[in-house]
């Protein structure tokens, strides 16, 4: 058995940006394990430009992104296990992988779970009707487009209006196809505004809101799909069917994080984000183990889960060095309008601590309130709030200096 | 050449035939209209073996029943087929009218000899079913009752049917049929041609027409739909045994089983289709299915349903398996109508055909080196981290995971391309590997599979379909479209 201070599974921009801050913060037996042939994850298929505004100053494709972190793993000579699946975590951190070359086990100090995000399939929305050819996520026609060179369908119509969805609508359009329609089921878009205009608007491709598709049509390939409106209980209108001929339905229909492993491992789950239960550095429930990217939450950006990822690497290292491995203080909650507030818990509160949130509808003209039972910690106003852009709050140490209850973050429309 | 035996269907009831024919020195040729074997009411279904009490007595359901489930069991042990001895339960929800029909249901098992059945209280089945719904009243417990995986039951047996010299001519949907001289002449609709002694037909929902077309449509078959829906493994542990809700004219009622690889399945649905070809799920059939397997066990979490699918009967209108020599054709064997029980029946049923066979006038000389099993495809995910790690060392193949949600190797993917009966396409593969049947249904391993697919069979991407015939997953490489 292999025996390393910290083992990150997963090398896409979480798990790069965790290791190279761990690096940097002093440890430097950081292992990164990943199943792709080259670091990098999902960034590597996504070869639109968009990323890196926020965190390095610059706009760049996502294999760029990817290359800068890539780059400072390299420098650092941290080492990296590619084609190497981890199969499993135990709550005492042995790490356990498959690659070409046999089994690995290898006895981590720390573990930073970051592992991603699956999409939706058809399956789990149980649309009914046929099941032909031509029916991708969004993400996998992503890769067969982008990495692979094929094209998959010359007529299409996008289910759910997730960020994916969107970029693809404009990346079908480039290659010759024809977009007919997005259908979202939602009274909004669950994507960023800028790709509505840019992927959407742009080409004049219809976005379809309160809309969903009801049946798939065709035997080998799909020859078609019904779409309805739907009512305010999400039910089909009969009178609004309408059958839309195409060769191709994507499904942009969320994101749920991949925690196979995780809840393998015993650790507890959010039924809201779908991930770990969380402290502010990012450790999970079980200590010594932490969660950062979209295995803890879906970002909108990959700005961010960099950001989430260098507080876990932090946290891992200061765990190591027994540091900030504090009692499990001060307990977040999501109050009005808001559908979940991270981290769900507060270990250390001598330095900023950053809570993040989505909304559970499009609101205009709020303000959030921080508070427990007694007193208002702090409070933001904002213009907008939509669930497809997450809020951050940040707290600092005096607001939290003498507060030992829940903490709450409600939601008021001014 | 001109087989000894052509069989019509590769199905179960043909696949298993075949592997019974194969032991014998005979020249045999499956004929299937489709890309892979099991393709009709074999690839979509319950999955059970049923103990035997169900069918009227003195049917020839009943006889193959009773016969048939030990038969069953040991062929799928020798085959490698996943399998599981769970015991089913029918389950009474207090009136007087299901208590009296479980009543003669026992009855019925005693007389058919099914072996070790019990009449239970709703609070005895509870304890051997805790998530059991607390109206259930009274329980008709069924021990010798199993699960199997009806598609690998199909796969392997054609496979071993295969390995013993037996062929397949997949593709090949039979048109015309003529008889002239003793000899049977099989027209395809692509027209192939194929000619053989005796013709056994087992092809299904189907099954009617090609009677039809050498003259002996004594009999019909309506194909009637059964909607299911599959739910992930963290659902799976839900039930131990297979739950039925006490019969009625339309079935066996919506069931509650796990399944050989710990998901969950409920359903079928039984409603009248126009073709056997039906694949289409519907609202109304999916919230049927919800609601009735609620009723059995209510804590069942159907935000966990990963994928749903319709599989079809081919219900007979005799109201039993047709199985006979025809009285006009000589050396035409009719196989038809074969529904539930006849998954249980399989290797029963083709036993008594080759009893008809024989009495026909065909020739069984043992085959000397005939070979019941078959190489056990989930030995791999089934070994522990020392045992794989010796295994990847001389075959790197199985070291890379291709399918993450089921953790299926590429070595398990190839061997699935290499090994009779080959899978030609990715919902071949799929049976075969469950790579793809996961989770995240395909979405990460898709396109791993379809570049391994066109690299063993050496067809370019662009070929590589779903499920054969004009089902291509993609339509060209980018600028060329």
């Amino acid at each position: 058995m292999e025996i390393h201070d910290i083992v990150i599974v997963g090398g896409g921009p979480a798990g790069m940006a965790a290791a190279v801050v761990a690096y940097d913060a002093g440890c430097s037996d950081v292992v990164i394990l990943d199943r792709e042939p080259r670091l990098g994850g999902i960034l590597m298929q996504c070869i639109h430009n968009g990323f890196g505004l926020h965190k390095l100053g610059k706009e760049l494709t996502g294999p760029e992104y990817a290359d800068v972190y890539a780059r400072q793993i390299e420098k650092r000579g941290i080492r990296i296990y590619t084609e190497t699946m981890v199969t499993s975590v135990s709550p005492d951190k042995v790490v356990t992988a498959q690659s070409r070359s046999g089994i690995l086990k290898i006895q981590a100090k720390a573990v930073i779970l970051a592992m991603g995000c699956r999409e939706r399939s058809r399956g789990a929305l149980n649309i009914c009707g046929a099941r032909p050819a031509g029916i991708y996520s969004a993400g996998t026609a992503q890769k067969l487009v982008n990495c692979m060179g094929f094209q998959v369908g010359k007529r299409v119509v996008i289910l759910g209006s997730g960020d994916i969805g969107l970029i693809m609508a404009r990346r079908m359009s480039y290659e010759g196809a024809i977009v007919e329609a997005v259908c979202e089921v939602m009274p909004y878009s669950g994507g960023l505004t800028r790709n509505i205009v840019q992927c959407l608007d742009d080409f004049g491709i219809p976005l379809y809101l309160s809309t969903t598709v009801v049946q798939i049509h065709g035997d080998k390939r799909l020859e078609g799909v019904t779409i309805a409106q739907v009512d305010a209980q999400r039910k089909p209108i009969e009178s609004t069917k309408r059958y839309i001929p195409c060769d191709t339905l994507l499904l942009s229909v969320g994101l749920i994080p991949e925690n196979e492993l995780t809840r393998a491992a015993g650790i507890p789950i959010d039924p809201i984000t779908n991930g770990a239960i969380v402290d502010e550095s990012c450790q999970t429930m079980l200590p010594g183990i932490f969660a950062c990217g979209n295995v803890l939450q879906v970002h909108d950006l990959v700005d961010y889960v960099s950001a989430e990822a260098e507080r876990a690497g932090i946290g891992a290292v200061r765990y190591i060095n027994s540091f900030g491995s504090g009692n499990l203080g001060i307990e977040t909650k999501a109050g009005n309008g808001v559908r979940y507030v991270l981290p769900q818990k507060i270990r250390n509160v001598s330095e900023n601590v950053e809570l993040f949130l989505r909304v559970t509808r499009p609101f205009s003209q709020v303000k959030f309130t921080v508070s427990d039972e007694t007193k208002v910690l702090t409070s933001v106003k904002r213009l907008k709030a939509a669930p497809g852009e997450m809020e951050k709050i940040t707290l600092k140490p005096e607001m939290l200096r003498d507060i030992t209850g829940p903490i709450t973050v409600n939601l008021e429309v001014l | 050449m001109i087989y000894d035996v052509l069989i019509i269907g590769a199905g179960v009831t043909g696949g298993m035939l075949a592997r019974e024919l194969s032991k014998y020195e005979l020249n045999v040729c499956i004929l299937e209209k489709e890309n892979d074997v099991a393709m009709g009411a074999s690839r979509a279904n319950s999955g059970i073996i049923h103990g035997g009490y169900d069918p009227v007595p003195g049917t020839l359901k009943a006889k193959l029943n009773t016969e048939g489930v030990e038969l069953l069991f040991a062929a799928a042990a020798e085959l490698n087929v996943p399998h599981r001895r769970n015991g089913s339960m029918v389950c009474a929800f207090g009136t007087e009218e299901e208590h009296a029909l479980l009543e003669s249901l026992f009855q019925r098992g005693l007389e058919n000899k099914t072996p070790g059945l019990q009449l239970l209280s709703g609070d005895e089945a509870r304890k051997l079913e805790p998530n059991l719904s607390p109206l259930v009243s009274k329980v008709l417990y069924v021990p010798n009752a199993g699960i199997v995986g009806p598609y690998e039951l199909t796969i392997a047996a054609v496979g071993n049917a295969m390995d013993n010299g037996v062929s397949l001519m997949r593709n090949f949907e039979v048109i015309r049929i003529s008889h002239e001289d003793g000899i049977f002449t099989v027209i395809s609709s692509s027209g192939g041609q194929v000619q053989g002694t005796y013709l056994v037909n087992c092809a299904g929902g189907y099954a009617d027409r090609i009677a039809q077309m050498v003259g002996d449509g004594f009999y019909s078959i309506t194909p009637r739909a059964g909607e299911y829906m599959l739910l992930d493994k963290a659902e799976g542990e839900r039930v131990r045994h297979t739950l039925f809700q006490c019969p009625t004219k339309e079935g066996k009622g919506i069931l509650v089983t796990p399944t050989t690889h710990g998901n969950l399945l409920v359903g079928p649905t039984a409603t009248r289709v126009d073709t056997p070809e039906s694949r289409d799920t519907t609202p109304e059939g999916l919230a049927q299915v919800e609601s009735l397997a609620a009723k059995s066990v209510p804590s069942v979490n159907f935000r966990q349903v990963i994928t749903s699918f319709t599989g079809v009967r081919a219900t007979g209108s005799t109201g039993d398996f047709v199985l006979e020599a025809s009285k006009t054709v000589p050396g035409f064997i009719h196989a038809g109508a074969i529904e539930s029980p006849g998954l249980t029946c399989c290797v029963s049923i083709a036993k008594y055909l080759l009893e008809i066979l024989a009495d026909a006038g065909l020739v069984l000389n043992g085959k000397k080196n005939w070979n019941g099993t078959r190489a056990d495809f989930y030995a791999f995910a089934n070994m522990n981290d020392t045992e794989k790690d010796a295994f990847i060392r001389h075959n790197p193949d199985y070291g890379k995971i291709v399918c993450r949600c089921e953790m299926v190797s590429e070595g398990e993917i190839l061997a699935a391309i290499r090994t009779n009966p080959p899978a030609l396409d990715m919902d071949a593969v799929k049976r075969r590997t469950r790579s793809g049947m996961g989770r995240c249904q395909g979405g990460f391993c898709g396109p791993y599979v379809m570049e391994l697919i066109s690299r063993e069979l050496g067809i370019p991407m662009e070929n590589v379909t779903k499920s054969g015939g004009k089902s291509e997953m993609l339509v060209g490489r980018i600028g060329e479209v």
